[in-house]
């Protein structure tokens, strides 16, 4: 009997070398339904292209599953199936160990096989945290979980979650008379704290297809450098966050290079801002004002300046405070933070 | 099943262990490949034998340890459609956590084996019996069966993966195994041989189901009111196939291994000349079997039928059996708050069952040894003189808490 350990096979997935490079195939066709300008579809058809045919999509309940899944109209040319809202950890989990068991035990052609399971953000940052953590501590299956994040329970009607940035309004979050701002609280640091809290997790990053190209490279690393993988996707939504769909990928410059959304990967341990995030910390890019983000978005119309200026400081906070900017929301001992009576 | 399988040396041992370890046994007979545990009194010591069984070497599977038991289940619902063999297991709201996922998984078709060692639902906390937890699935196409000691526990389990892996089923079953009196009780069990174990169970085939890059298919997609009628009629044309593959299988397992259960669906005993019978699910039957012999001693003639298969449910066949007698108490170890008579969930099912025939004796409900308390002899006699009552024509309460503390 083979060992319990023994490793499953990982395939070979080189960068691609530039846009003109990318095959022609595409593995997330027509057929779906998602609103006009989503960028979620983006990366679904992205991360398809990145994998390539021997893969495996576990679709957790969210946009991607509801309108990407008419029954008779599957735009899915790969192997695709749905789980609950809570379960991409588990989905994927369960997924790679069948195929090991079945490789090891002779029931299966032994060969590498992409697992990817996707969540939105509510079911990824909300609901299947616990899935998804737990999932992250297994280094014997090979998988990824892509969360895609368009800030809001977009499916159901747009309400907040718990990756919904600052004052952000949502149906479950309106501007009111008494109250202008009903969301007080931060958006959670979800590809940090998986990085921070999964020391054997060799692979995690954060993306936006604005930038494809290097999108699409973050996900053929997270499948060919072996173990539980996690990528944290920032989706603009036209319908969420309410601005014209024509300015889906504009939208996502901005969050980037307004410093609102820092891209990086945490590679065995090692941090790495890339892409405009590192011209940003390199200081070759200034970073932008959010209130030029912020404005073109129909739900943060509510905002006076006091609320700009919150949103500011606190991502201002992010850039200048925290131990490794972008990343780690800790700062170190200094002099002022000792308490008096030591 | 060719005559070779039959003519298998028996290498058949005999071991000395609980409910349990009798399913842990079981998988390692059917080369289970994926199971989950997370822990939960009293069923996780099924999966402390599995681990066991693991470390030893003894079981190749992908053991995981989940962080919930929603997790638990949703894991082995994705091996399984990855074509691996699966179990996992639970116990009172443990089960019930992991509610959505026993929701969706008959919806899929997934032929998962779970154990589920019967627990009172908190609140407040008992370790002990109540059947609440399994039967809270029996609308959603789980099929469910009651044993009553381990070398049954063992055979079912046998049973039920060929049962759920027919591909006219394809639909998850439940072992309930009643939570100490089964689950930590031993007794000597028959061991068959892993040849005559493969003659009868042949391996998983998920077929053109199989999620894999070679077989491209979409599971579960949206479908709305366009489709979602159809598909769950499908599910509910498994769930009525399962009864005659039920059978099939009793049978082929009396060929291969011989023993026999005789019918699959429930137990007659000492009901050829009975007057009135009690009817019950689990362990209970040892109090009420050893009750009914020293009846008989006296003259009174009584007799138990035990329901194995709730679901799918023997419905004109036990109400075939039941039209025989003059009264029928029917013993619940659960409850369903406010149902019809304020009964308890076999009592509803089996009037249910007996609408449609002629002969419909009175029959009396019992709520009895929840939360792990004893059903005594004692029990039985008062149940069993009140089933005579009801026999004479003299009115009673169609539910009645039995053993309870005035």
């Amino acid at each position: 009997m083979a060992t319990l350990t023994d490793v499953q096979p990982i395939p070979k997935l080189d960068p691609f070398k530039g846009v003109k490079k990318l095959p022609l195939e595409e593995f997330f066709t027509s057929g779906h339904r998602t609103c006009q300008g989503c960028e979620s579809a983006l990366v679904m058809k992205m991360m398809a292209k990145a994998a390539g045919p021997r893969t495996i999509v576990l679709g957790s309940t969210g946009c991607m599953y509801v309108a990407n899944t008419t029954y008779y109209s599957t735009s899915w040319v790969i192997p695709w199936m749905h789980t609950q809202l809570g379960s991409s950890g588990s989905a994927a989990l369960g997924t790679s160990a069948a195929l090991k068991a079945l490789m090891r035990k002779g029931k299966m052609k032994n060969e590498p096989i992409n697992v990817i399971a996707f969540c939105g953000d509510g079911g990824g940052a909300d609901m299947g945290l616990s899935a998804i953590s737990a999932t992250l501590t297994h280094p014997d299956y090979n998988c990824l979980i892509l969360m895609y994040d368009n800030e809001s329970y977009a499916n159901t009607d747009i309400q907040l979650s718990g990756s919904t940035p600052y004052g952000a309004h949502t149906t479950f979050s309106p501007p009111g008379k008494m109250k202008r701002i009903m969301h007080h609280r931060w958006k959670k640091n979800m590809a940090g704290m998986l990085a921070a809290g999964h020391p054997t997790c060799r692979y995690i990053a954060t993306m936006c297809m604005s930038y494809a190209l290097q999108g699409m490279n973050c996900v053929r690393k997270a499948l060919s450098i072996g173990g539980p993988t996690f990528i944290h996707s920032l989706d603009p939504c036209p319908k969420g966050w309410d601005y014209d769909p024509y300015l889906s990928h504009e939208m996502g410059e901005l969050a980037v290079t307004t410093g609102v959304w820092p891209l990086y990967e945490v590679e065995e341990g090692v941090v790495k801002l890339y892409g405009k995030t590192k011209e940003i910390a390199e200081g070759r890019y200034k970073r932008g004002q959010v209130r030029e983000y912020l404005l073109k978005q129909g739900r943060f119309a509510h905002f006076k300046d006091e609320d700009i200026d919150y949103f500011q400081s606190k991502v201002d906070e992010m850039w200048e405070k925290w131990l490794i900017p972008g990343v780690i929301p800790f700062r170190k001992e200094v002099e002022a933070d000792s308490p008096a009576a030591r | 099943m060719t005559q070779a399988a039959l003519e298998i040396k028996d290498a058949e041992t005999t071991a000395l262990i609980t409910g349990s370890e009798a399913i842990a046994v079981a998988c390692k007979l059917a080369d289970v490949d994926v199971i989950t545990a997370y822990p939960i009194r009293p069923y996780d010591t099924v999966m402390q034998y599995v681990a066991k069984l693991v470390a030893n070497g003894e079981l190749d599977c992908e053991y995981i340890v989940a962080e919930s038991e929603h997790s638990q289940f949703e894991i082995v619902k994705h091996a399984s459609a990855a074509g691996a063999r699966v179990f996992c297991g639970s116990s009172g709201v443990g089960w019930m956590y992991a509610f959505e996922a026993l929701t969706v998984t008959p919806a899929l078709r997934i032929p998962m084996v779970a154990m589920v060692g019967n627990r009172a639902l908190d609140d407040p906390g008992a370790f002990g019996v109540e059947h609440n937890d399994a039967l809270a699935v029996r609308d959603l196409g789980w099929q469910l069966v009651w044993v009553d000691n381990a070398q049954e526990a063992l055979d079912t389990a046998l049973i039920a993966y060929r049962v759920a892996e027919d591909r006219r089923v394809f639909l998850p079953c439940a072992i309930s195994c009643d939570g100490a009196f089964l689950t930590h009780s031993q007794a000597l069990v028959k061991i068959p041989s892993s040849e005559k174990v493969n003659a009868f169970l042949p391996r998983y085939d998920r077929g053109d189901l199989l999620l894999h890059p070679d077989n491209p298919i979409t599971v579960a997609p949206q479908a709305n009111e366009d489709w979602l009628m159809e598909i769950r009629r499908q599910t509910a044309a498994a769930m009525e196939r399962s009864y005659t593959v039920i059978r099939e299988v009793y049978r082929d397992f009396e060929r291969i291994f011989g023993r026999s259960y005789g019918n699959p669906f429930f137990e007659e005993y000492e009901t050829e000349d009975a007057d009135i019978v009690l009817v019950g699910m689990g362990t209970l039957s040892i109090p009420v079997k050893v009750a009914i012999r020293q009846m008989r001693k006296e003259g009174k003639k009584v007799g138990f039928v035990r329901m194995r298969w709730f679901r799918p449910f023997a419905a004109e066949e036990l109400a075939k059996s039941l039209g025989r007698f003059a009264a029928v108490g029917i013993i619940d170890r659960d409850f369903s708050l406010g149902a019809p008579y304020l009964s308890g969930v076999l009592a509803t099912e089996v009037r249910a069952a007996m609408y449609p025939s002629a002969k419909r004796p009175p029959i009396p409900g019992f709520i009895c040894g929840l939360g792990g308390r004893e059903v005594t002899v004692p029990d039985v006699v008062k149940m069993s003189d009140i089933v005579y009552e009801a026999a004479d024509g003299k009115a009673q309460p169609l539910t009645q808490w039995i053993g309870l503390r005035e």
